[in-house]
């Protein structure tokens, strides 16, 4: 057995033993274990495979920077591909599978990769696969899928809840450790609101791996203790499984909290993740420092890991990461994880010392290599000796587990995310928090301290600070002392020459030393190019582990300071981020809001299928017993409109109310035809243009009293007509007294159209609506039989007499069914928009499929409404220029074919009769098609070049897309009522 | 297309393009309609496009929402030669060709000033020094006005910020290149195993070339709504860069007032796609000093004339292109 | 600016609740003006790169239009003021 666990000790509860499985195979840790520390503890020290060269890899750090340990956890829909091991907390009956390699994770056939790795260096891609031509897509590329990527996307809905949330606080403690801790007292004791994230599920960081005394306890019981009194305070706010992933302008940050990831059986009540935002007055940066890997041969073999990860798993999980250990390091941490092994009882059979001096307690009984270095391992899926060298003596020493230690670097990576880039300092050897204010401030490890009373100190004072820059009155904390810490200062080592083997400083997509040189070779030197070629920096840690060394190599290599190097730029997020957390309950069906019109109970009860417009869901067409399909019900519904009455619910209509004694000016100014002179009891066809000339809507505008209209609009340009007119009210003319609102869903509002129109809704209406008393046009208040107040307008879009009566939304459904009842013996029928669309296309009414906004007025038939005689209209000045008077437009008109049982579809282009389709021969294109129930064959409205010049022409309607080529004729758009009669009955 | 598909053995360099065909998902009859007729026009252009109906789409893509989508997949249009390039090896790519046929490229330089005697451009001031030439033309995307603005040009052009997004490595999933009708989504997946995705830009004039959060959530809102199985897949990184809004959402490649300065900018957020196109007849452009016949609409002085292209039918507001 | 915006009627509200149109510094025109000046205003843009203000709605709040003077590299905001009175105070004005 080479790692196991140890018989007491550590921060797992052994009277609560887990079972877990991995690649099908049972194992037991217990709670308080990461799957990482209990697979450790079980002697499964091989966990993946790397992306390039199949190569075994182990778990190599016990956090969030782990670039090996990625496993796919939970089945089914629930499988998460890529979660890290050292991340995942333990719970009963946890599945895992390993990732990248088959059939299993101790046989890959993709390791084959690794023997030709000598021609796989960076870049390959590019130089490589190019010959034969064909042969890249068709053998090469789906090659290269098949080996790369990691674990498998499930691709199956995900049966858990997500959800989002704000929060507020004035000190937001990003890191629970030391310094973060101690920020978090100091601030909450001094009466500010405090929020502490962490990204683990154990608040205390580092202490939980130390075996020191913090103010005379245990480090674990001084975090138990300072915990225990921060969640006494109201004011605290403990966020653990909190991982703050962003940045974001005005001290927003943002934050996903993994609620229900380490539960066996999620709850239906709780999310499985919540993204939080999290808005904070001020925030300090306490994510401590990243133990860096020493760069040398071989030093991916699967036992080889950090010092630190060996200590934490040793003194937080009571895992031995090996029983026979060997240390290479350059500085404190590795003695540091020697003495902690040796007293445990672990044998460590060498320091390998990279420096030549040292004042580091070496354990009783270890031999320390001074000036050594390894320059290769052994061993296949688990490490069995190091190869070290010193001027020139080579030696094996057998160990099953090497404990690393590169030094430190600070985990900064929050306070780059804004533009500010990290700074290098010469005595720290490595890249510091930049400066971005007062307002942000990174504390204890993650500013450069190193020793663990001075990160107490350090996290204290800052935080403190904070308060006192927020205004609240100065509180002391005392810091307590630490007894039996170790200096962690370290010198700088970025490669160890010799390698005999790769030298990786990308560990998950096998980037080694060579590819840095190869890079460097072929010109890519700049840090953004070295990274974009080899794809060092690039896994999914996103170079948490290797950039620094990487920038060491190459500054190194240029024979250039780090600090000339740089970095690679810094972006969200920290480390990677659900999917699902970000969409939160935004998903399915509920992605965005519903809108239903208040007649939408009315239309249900009614036979309507509903069809999506926008948010809003509308009435399509209504079945009727014995229809066998959409077009029978729309045929049905037409007829009725033409030859009885019809009712529709146009409740989705945009409608504004307009008041205030500029009004009527106002109006003129919007529109492009004349409204000043509207008389009240009057409705009025408008058209609106955007200031480029194009038409953006139109609709009918009514005047119910001297300073009070109703406006209506498409029911898709509500929301943008509100917005623009509240736009030229509020900034070109603010001196007009005009008000508008919404009231487009206050209103339910039902057009009723046909012959016998006004004879039904006269049987519910007690005022006389006459063609006298309520001509064409006529807007105006009405009383309906019972009391209610209603608005009634005679306006059509039919081309039959018809009326719009609207009510109040509560009283739709009933008024709705009055007609229904009133209307029986006529024949009254449901329509939906489907028959609506039919109805226009056969009157030549133009929608939003001909109102694209790149037609003007004119080009839809429309020139008359252009009232140039006004001083100013919004369009009006830019509706001259050449390119929108230009007689080779594209002007409506409408098709009919010229075989009458052929027909064509919206979407088909215009060509000469005996054109070939060619860019140079289009002649325009067909925007609304329909079969008209009333002249028995298909028609269309189209946008033909100079259409209006062009009746009576032979023109073909090319589908090439759906393979028909119909001759049609060009004729009026009007194809029923052209001279409207049947409006003024 | 034909010169993405001859571009590699071109500049000798493998842009690992991958023709692996995109839909554009439509969810409506209007947009079904919109579609055809972007299709047919394809066609009439010459270039191969094909209507998808809701059973085809979803034998191609059958992870996507057919079952609980808020807008309902009616079907697609499919560009089969269509597909996805390295971005990196393509810029390296070009480099290598111009590289080999003489160009001089000079990295980390910056241009801080357009000289001019009598009216003509007579070169470049760099953070290098002075570089004299008797042609200028500029591409500078979504600095284009910063640029311009030192020979005076005064442009139809905003700068705003456009995310994009790359998840976790995964194993080959996701084979074609896809855009959602409903909103601006559109994802593929690199060789590499990433899911390469995007959306909206963030509305906002912005050269911070970072994005904000609320768009982030709006982007992936609109992916899992699209595709519900990404929801435990990870995202991994965030970019921001800057594009050149035009005033009617396309590009302008043309000469300018002055009368040996070319200009090629307004590519919005779809410029890498056009790469060898625009280069084309961009070149084109400066080498004969006039349009070639493809990019002849694209004037600088159309929207004096009026006569915007504005696919799109959304006006002068560049953020809503 | 990005994340959170201080309406001048409503507080500091998210981004979430506003719509964004573009730059408040092209001033419409007077009918009379000349071609080329209603071009400049429809099409033409400063762009600057630094201080800029642009129109924002508070479309999800009072529904009053803003202008946000703000800096589109740091995107630090200097103040947010109601158009009408930005448009009023022209001598205010960067």
């Amino acid at each position: 057995m080479s790692s196991f666990r140890l018989d007491a000790g550590g921060l797992v509860n052994r009277s609560d033993a887990l079972s877990f499985s991995f690649d099908g195979k049972s194992f037991t840790g217990f709670s308080g274990d990461t799957l990482a520390s209990a697979l450790l503890a079980n002697d499964q020290m091989l966990v993946g495979r790397s992306f390039k060269y199949h190569r075994p890899r182990g778990v190599v750090t016990a956090g969030s920077a782990e670039p090996n340990a990625l496993v796919t956890v939970g089945a089914g829909a629930r499988a998460e591909p890529n979660a890290r091991a050292t991340m995942v907390e333990l719970h009963s009956g946890l599945s895992a599978v390993s990732q990248n390699r088959f059939p299993s994770l101790k046989h890959d056939f993709g390791a084959v990769n690794g023997l030709l790795s000598p021609f796989l260096g960076a870049g390959f891609y590019y130089k490589t696969f190019m010959w034969p031509k064909p042969f890249w897509e068709k053998v090469y590329e789906p090659l290269i899928r098949r080996a790369a990527g990691l674990g498998k996307v499930t691709l199956a809905a995900d049966p858990d809840r997500y959800e989002k949330s704000w929060a507020h606080c004035d000190l937001l403690v990003v890191g629970g450790g030391p310094a973060g801790l101690m920020a978090a007292l100091a601030a909450a004791r001094a009466g500010a609101r405090v929020i502490l994230a962490d990204e683990g599920f154990r608040f205390g960081g580092s202490m939980l791996s130390e075996t020191v005394t913090i103010g005379g306890l245990p480090a674990q019981d001084f975090v138990r203790q300072t915990i225990e009194e921060l969640a006494t305070l109201a004011n605290v706010t403990l966020m653990p499984r909190t991982t703050v992933f962003g940045w974001y302008d005005d001290m927003v940050f943002g934050a996903v909290e993994r609620v229900q990831k380490h539960v066996s059986q999620p709850s239906a009540d709780l999310p499985m993740e919540r993204l939080w935002r999290i808005v904070a007055r001020r925030a300090i940066l306490s994510s401590g420092a990243e133990e860096r890997p020493l760069v040398f041969g071989g030093n991916d073999r699967p036992g080889v890991m950090t010092a630190n990860a060996a200590r934490t798993y040793l003194n937080r999980y009571g895992v031995a990461v090996g029983s026979r250990v060997a240390v290479f390091t350059n500085g404190g941490s590795g003695y540091r994880t020697a003495s902690d092994l040796v007293a445990r009882g672990i044998e460590v059979t060498a320091i390998v010392d990279a420096r030549q001096t040292a004042q580091d307690t070496v354990p009783d009984g270890v031999r320390v290599i001074r000036n050594g270095s390894i320059i290769s391992t052994k061993g296949r899926h688990r490490l069995s000796g190091i190869i070290t060298a010193r001027s020139g003596f080579e030696e094996v020493i057998s160990c099953d587990a090497l404990a690393m230690s590169g030094g430190w670097s600070p985990i900064v990576h929050l306070m780059c995310q804004r533009g500010a880039k990290p700074v290098w300092s010469d005595e720290a050897q490595g890249f510091m928090a930049p400066d971005v204010g007062a307002g942000f401030v990174a504390a204890g490890s993650a500013a450069g301290v190193e020793r663990l009373s001075d990160c107490l100190r350090d996290g204290a004072a800052k935080g403190a600070a904070s308060a006192a820059a927020l205004g609240f009155a100065p509180y002391d904390v005392n810091t307590p002392d630490v007894e039996g810490e170790y200096d962690p200062s370290f010198a700088p080592l970025w490669y160890v020459p010799g390698a005999r083997d790769k030298a990786f400083v990308d560990f998950q997509n096998d980037v080694a030393v060579s590819d840095l040189g190869l890079s460097q070779r072929e010109g890519f030197s700049h840090i953004e190019h070295t990274k974009r070629y080899t794809t060092a920096g690039m896994a999914t840690d996103q170079g948490k582990l290797g950039n620094v060394a990487t920038i060491g190599i190459v500054a190194g290599m240029r024979g250039v300071s780090p600090a000339e190097i740089g970095t690679t730029t810094f972006r969200p997020f920290y480390t990677p981020v659900s999917f699902g957390a970000l969409a939160g309950a935004e998903r399915a069906e509920h992605l965005r809001p519903v809108r239903t019109s208040p007649l939408h109970g009315w239309a249900k009860k009614n036979g309507a299928s509903f069809v999506e417009s926008g948010l809003w869901y509308r009435s399509a067409w209504f079945v009727r017993a014995g229809e066998t399909g959409w077009r029978e019900s729309v045929d049905r519904e037409v007829r009725a409109v033409r030859e009885a009455v019809g009712i529709c619910d146009v409740s989705t209509l945009g409608k504004i109310e307009i008041f205030g004694s500029g009004a009527a000016e106002f109006l003129n100014r919007i529109y492009s035809n004349s409204f000043l002179k509207l008389p009240v009891g009057k409705a009025r066809y408008g058209l609106m243009l955007r200031e480029d000339g194009m038409v953006s809507d139109d609709g009918t505008t009514s005047r119910l009293s001297d300073s009070h209209y109703v406006m209506t609009t498409t029911t898709a340009y509500a929301g943008e007509v509100l917005a623009h007119m509240e736009f030229a009210a509020q900034t070109f003319w603010p001196d007009l007294d005009v008000r508008f609102v919404s009231t487009s869903d206050q209103w339910a509002q039902m057009s009723i159209a046909g012959p016998k129109a006004r004879v039904v809704l006269s049987r519910i209406v007690e005022d006389d609506i006459s063609a006298q008393a309520l001509p064409l046009l006529g807007a105006r208040t009405v009383t309906l039989k019972g009391g209610l107040q209603a608005r009634l307008f005679r306006i059509s879009f039919s081309g039959e007499l018809a009326f719009e009566l609207a009510v109040p939304a509560g009283y739709g459904e009933s008024v709705a069914d009055a007609l229904m009842d009133a209307g029986r013996d006529a024949g009254i029928t449901a329509y939906g928009v489907e028959a609506l669309n039919v109805l226009r296309i056969e009157k030549g009414f133009v929608t939003h499929s001909e109102l694209d906004g790149r037609t003007t007025a004119d080009d839809v038939g429309l020139g008359r409404m252009m009232a140039m005689q006004k001083p100013d209209f919004i369009g009006k000045r830019l509706s001259t220029r050449f390119g929108l008077t230009a007689a080779d437009r594209l002007q409506l008109v409408g098709l009919k074919p010229v075989e009458i049982d052929k027909e064509f579809k919206a979407g088909a282009h215009l060509l000469k009769e005996n054109a070939t389709p060619s860019m140079a021969n289009d002649q325009g294109f067909v925007s609304s098609v329909c079969h008209s129930p009333t002249l028995g064959h298909c028609i269309g409205l189209a946008m033909l070049k100079s259409g209006r010049e062009r009746l009576g022409e032979r023109i073909h309607v090319w589908d090439g897309l759906r393979g028909t080529d119909v001759v049609a004729e060009v004729c009026s758009p009007v194809f029923v009522d052209p001279d409207a009669t049947r409006l003024h009955l | 297309m034909k010169l993405w598909e001859g571009l590699e053995q071109d500049f000798n360099y493998n842009a690992m393009i991958s023709q692996r065909g995109i839909v554009n998902l439509f969810h409506s009859d209007g947009q079904r309609d919109e579609y055809a007729r972007r299709g047919n026009g394809m066609r009439i252009h010459g270039v191969d496009a094909e209507l998808l109906d809701r059973d085809e789409v979803r034998r191609m893509m059958p992870y996507l929402n057919f079952d609980h989508a808020r807008f309902p997949i009616l079907g697609g249009l499919y560009q089969k030669r269509a597909g996805t390039a390295r971005h990196d090896a393509v810029a390296w790519g070009y480099a290598r060709g111009a590289d080999m046929r003489g160009v001089d490229l000079i990295q980390h330089c910056e241009v801080t000033g357009i000289r001019r005697e009598n009216g003509v451009v007579t070169g470049v001031e760099t953070t290098k020094g002075f570089i004299g030439c008797n042609k200028l033309a500029l591409a500078a995307a979504g600095h284009t006005t910063t640029v311009g603005r030192m020979a005076d040009l005064q442009l139809p052009i905003e700068t705003h910020v456009l995310q994009a997004f790359v998840s976790e490595g995964l194993k080959p999933a996701i084979d074609h290149v896809i855009t959602y009708g409903a909103g601006h989504f559109y994802i593929s997946q690199s060789d590499k195993g990433g899911l390469v995705f995007g959306a909206d830009i963030d509305y906002y004039s912005s050269y911070a070339q970072r994005g904000n959060l609320a768009t982030v959530e709006h982007t992936i809102e609109e992916g899992v709504g699209l595709i519900p199985g990404l929801s435990r897949a990870k995202v991994l990184r965030a970019w921001g860069g800057v594009m050149d809004m035009s005033m009617d959402g396309s590009p302008i490649i043309d000469r300018t007032s002055i009368d040996n300065l070319y200009l090629n900018c307004g590519w919005c957020y779809g410029g890498f796609k056009a790469t060898p196109a625009s280069g084309f007849c961009f070149a084109h452009l400066i080498a004969k000093n006039e349009s070639h016949h493809v990019s002849r609409f694209m004037r600088l002085d159309r929207f004096e004339r009026g006569h915007m292209i504005d696919e799109g039918g959304k006006g002068p507001q560049p953020n809503l292109h | 600016m990005a994340s959170l915006i201080t309406c001048p009627h409503c507080g500091v509200r998210p981004k979430e609740e506003f719509s964004i149109r573009g730059a408040a510094g092209p001033v419409r025109p007077s009918p009379s003006a000349r071609q080329e000046v209603w071009h400049a205003y429809a099409y033409v843009r400063d762009n600057p790169k630094g201080r800029y203000q642009e129109y924002w709605h508070h479309a999800g709040g009072c529904r009053r239009w803003l202008v946000v003077d703000r800096d589109n590299v740091t995107h630090a905001v200097f103040a947010v003021i109601d158009a009408t009175e930005w448009h009023k105070t022209a001598g205010s004005r960067i």
